[in-house]
């Protein structure tokens, strides 16, 4: 399998600000690819420099096999891209800007570009100042998927969508992933994600903290086990990945780290069990403690700031 | 609970009164945004009028020089037209300041205009006035707030026109009627400026019905002033800007004519109130035309795109630099009767050659005009800039257009416009002039005339694109060059600035034809440099980072 988007190593700096911390990102051909993470954690800033907008401080970039800074215009023939902020020219209408930036990417196909307009309910005869968010990012999304590209970069591109139009452009993204072409998705939808994606990457505060499949990333996380045994149980609660464990008599609630689930579960049969309830992690709790532990590193850095000063302190 | 305590008479008037709610949040931000603008125009126009009136002191020192220059205003129906009557020749004052008055209203109008469509429609369209009116914000609290920082600045322009006048030795009451004229103006087309801001659903086009209103208003008394033998006609009465000239300072002062501007401005801006208590927000009363469902075959091409959107203001600055062209040829012939004093000759002959008066006079408002059609390069290129921070030119980029023919597509437009502005300049000047000197083939002397300013014109052009490529955020730079130049052509041979100095500006070299010999030399450098200054830019901005 070939790779449609590599990144290693990625650093981009803004004055003192470091956007991009040494990010990987790896797309294969054919793949619809989550990218996540919290807001400012730096995923435009990696879509704008795969689309030669930015260029890298540091690090090792190949879009479609070539340089995403020195092969730009060449590169953009095979791609798509759709803001995530859509801003439009205020006097050319929606129709107008979606045969304009289809014909610079070299071609629209008028039958798809129809279809689309009737599925996403757009009106093309409006002028681009008189949409709303929801409209104007659905300009942008049927210009993106009525040209002929291999590969469609998309950066939060449901954000103004209403439930059904969201519904919409999951349909158009399973079609475009059944034609073999590439996506790379930007979103904060996890519903969305999880019922798209094939494999998933988040980021925080500019570097990837996971990567892998949805069943591979959630290998990593924790199951939720309800359960009502035969007799109390005995040694569940230093059984190693165990947390949050609450016992009621016979009645058991604890999360357990999956690798651990196997031994776990031995452990309760061989207690005997009447009744068992399992929920495996979902995207959002697996995204939530990635963000939690964004937040608490914030905290820390707080408090190890106080605590260098009492250190000073004492050193004095 | 206040609401349900209350006597129910009093509910309307608490209702009413809470669409002007959060009125003075909203002034204070205005101010907060306006301060240095507002403050620079301010200044500005203060200068002009003060100036004015002390370089006017100097040159007409006798009674008779006077009113010498006041029958040449007064017997000649261009420069009434343009100008307006000097309603009394004896007064120093008036005399001074014909120039000044109604297109000095004229400006000031304009600015009000553009300040009340700045902080209402185009508010609304940007979504600000959303994010502020979710707030405790009536909707009457932005229209409120723009007529008040209109009408104050306007007063607080008065008051500081009129003892700038004083301190040049003008009459106390002359001078402050003076001023008020101006406010006048000022508060009549704010209202208009208000209520084209219901009227429309863009600040552009909002700003454009209120300029023409306001072109119209100076076309009647244009044509009242002109066409009356000994008075103003009945269509000077018909006009606000009219009205202004008929408060008539240094002239008998006439107080109340005051009152007509003040009663135009409450109607007007009470039809603004009623019009936004009725419409959505967001909606205007002309709603917007349908545009194509697709988009024509030509539209293709980043070039094609950029002359879409530049299209509109090219087609505006074209009639206008025809009509400057129209009148200032109309009148070039008649200069040597209107300004007969020896110092009015020698400051023309300084500035524009030695070959001929009308001729000297033809090439300085040639110099004039390029100053003008400057502007309009330096904001056509500026273009580039408000694309890229609007996030508009990402989704360009991101096509198999590079950056280089997407930033030259822009310059293309601002270089090809500023061409197409002088050649009007030069045939419809040219045009004019032949026709009123009767003689048809000065016609083709006065395009060159127009067209060698072209290259300096493009210097500045040059200038923008550079700043834009290398040093985006300081992109008005390009409008700070321009002032530079313009006050080292005006002041340098005053303050007598050494001729290096004097040569940093390109308007410096531009030969002064008609009058004086053709020499290429110059013109092929100064397009050589500008050539050189785009050229820069455009690598400059293939380095940079976009955004």
């Amino acid at each position: 399998m070939t790779t449609a988007i590599s990144v290693s190593g990625l650093v981009k700096t803004f004055g003192r600000t470091r956007a991009l911390d040494g990010l990987d990102l790896t797309v294969r051909t054919g793949e619809v690819h989550g990218f996540l993470g919290p807001n400012g954690s730096g995923k435009s800033t990696t879509i704008r420099v795969l689309l030669g907008l930015l260029r890298a401080d540091a690090g090792e970039t190949r879009l479609l096999g070539g340089d995403p800074w020195a092969d730009a215009t060449s590169l953009h023939r095979r791609l798509a891209y759709v803001p995530g902020d859509v801003s439009l020219w205020p006097n050319l209408s929606g129709g107008e800007v979606i045969d304009l930036l289809g014909r610079l990417r070299g071609g629209l196909d008028t039958r798809r570009r129809a279809d689309l307009l009737e599925r996403f309910d757009l009106d093309p005869t409006k002028k681009g100042r008189t949409y709303s968010k929801g409209n104007r990012q659905k300009v942008a999304l049927v210009a993106a998927l009525a040209s002929n590209v291999e590969l469609l970069i998309l950066d939060e591109p449901t954000s103004g969508l209403d439930p059904l139009m969201e519904a919409v452009f999951q349909d158009c993204v399973t079609e475009e992933r059944e034609r073999g072409r590439t996506v790379l998705l930007s979103s904060h939808i996890l519903a969305e994600v999880e019922s798209l994606c094939d494999r998933v990457s988040i980021i925080r505060l500019g570097r990837t903290v996971e990567t892998g499949t949805l069943s591979e990333l959630r290998h990593l996380t924790r199951t939720s086990i309800a359960a009502e045994l035969a007799a109390a149980p005995n040694g569940i609660a230093d059984h190693p990945g165990v947390h949050d464990l609450k016992v009621d008599g016979s009645q058991v609630r604890f999360d357990v780290d999956t690798k651990e689930l196997d031994s776990v579960l031995k452990r309760l049969t061989s207690v005997g069990v009447r009744s068992l309830t399992s929920q495996p992690p979902t995207l959002e709790e697996l995204f939530l403690r990635h963000y939690e532990a964004d937040m608490a590193a914030e905290n820390g850095r707080h408090g190890g700031a106080r605590s260098d000063q009492n250190n000073t302190g004492v050193a004095k | 609970m206040t609401a349900t305590l209350a006597p129910p008479v009093t509910a309307p008037a608490t209702r009413q009164h809470e669409g002007f709610a959060g009125t003075g949040t909203l002034l204070r931000l205005a101010l907060r945004r306006d301060r240095i603008v507002a403050s620079i125009w301010i200044l500005l126009f203060v200068i002009m009028a003060a100036s004015s009136s002390s370089a006017s002191q100097d040159l007409y020192t006798t009674l008779e020089s006077r009113v010498r220059a006041a029958n040449a205003v007064n017997d000649t129906p261009a420069t009434l037209a343009l100008y307006g009557r000097v309603f009394d020749p004896t007064s120093l004052g008036a005399v001074s300041l014909i120039k000044l008055g109604a297109m000095g209203a004229a400006l000031v109008a304009l600015v009000a205009i553009f300040t009340v469509v700045r902080h209402t429609r185009a508010e609304e369209e940007a979504g600000r006035l959303e994010l502020l009116g979710a707030a405790v914000v009536g909707r009457y609290a932005s229209l409120t707030a723009a007529l008040l920082l209109a009408t104050g600045t306007s007063l607080v322009l008065a008051l500081l026109t009129g003892l700038s006048l004083m301190g040049t030795g003008l009459p106390a009451a002359g001078a402050l009627a003076f001023g008020l004229s101006w406010a006048g103006a000022g508060i009549a087309f704010a209202a208009v400026g208000a209520l084209a801001a219901q009227v429309t659903e863009s600040a552009r086009t909002a700003r454009g019905l209120a300029a023409a209103v306001l072109a119209a208003a100076y076309l009647l008394r244009a044509a009242g002033d002109a066409t009356g033998t000994d008075t103003s006609t009945w269509l000077s009465w018909v006009s606000p800007i009219g009205w202004a000239q008929q408060v008539r300072p240094f002239a008998g002062d006439r107080w109340w004519v005051l009152m007509y501007l003040v009663a135009f401005a409450v109607l007007v801006a009470a039809g603004a109130y009623a019009l936004a208590a009725r419409r959505d927000h967001g909606a205007g009363l002309l709603a917007q035309k349908p545009g194509r469902a697709t988009a024509s075959p030509s539209l293709s091409s980043p070039l094609a795109l950029a002359v879409r959107l530049q299209r509109g203001s090219v087609v505006g600055w074209l009639v206008g630099m025809a009509i400057g062209g129209l009148v200032l040829g109309s009148i070039a012939s008649q200069v040597g009767e209107f300004l007969d004093t020896d110092q009015a000759r020698d400051m023309i002959m300084k500035l524009g050659g030695e070959r001929g008066i009308v001729d000297a006079f033809l090439s300085a408002e040639m110099g004039i005009l390029a100053v003008v059609v400057s502007a309009f390069g330096i904001s056509s290129a500026m273009r580039l800039r408000s694309e890229e921070t609007a996030l508009r030119v990402e989704p360009i980029l991101a096509t198999r257009i590079g950056r280089f023919r997407w930033a030259a597509s822009h310059v293309v437009v601002a270089l090809a416009g500023t061409t197409l502005l002088m050649i009007a300049v030069g045939v419809f000047g040219g045009f004019a002039h032949g026709a009123a000197s009767g003689d048809m083939g000065a016609m083709g002397r006065v395009v060159v005339a127009a067209l060698v300013q072209l290259p300096s014109v493009w210097v500045l052009t040059g200038i923008t694109v550079l700043v834009f490529g290398a040093a985006p955020g300081l992109v008005m730079a390009g409008w700070g060059a321009l002032v530079a130049f313009l006050l080292l052509g005006q002041l340098g041979p005053i303050f007598e600035l050494p001729q290096w100095a004097m040569d940093i500006s390109p308007f410096t070299h531009t030969p002064k034809l008609p009058g004086a010999e053709f020499t290429a030399t110059p013109l092929v450098w100064l397009t050589v440099v500008a050539a050189a200054l785009v050229a820069a830019g455009l690598a400059a901005f293939r380095r940079r980072d976009v955004g």
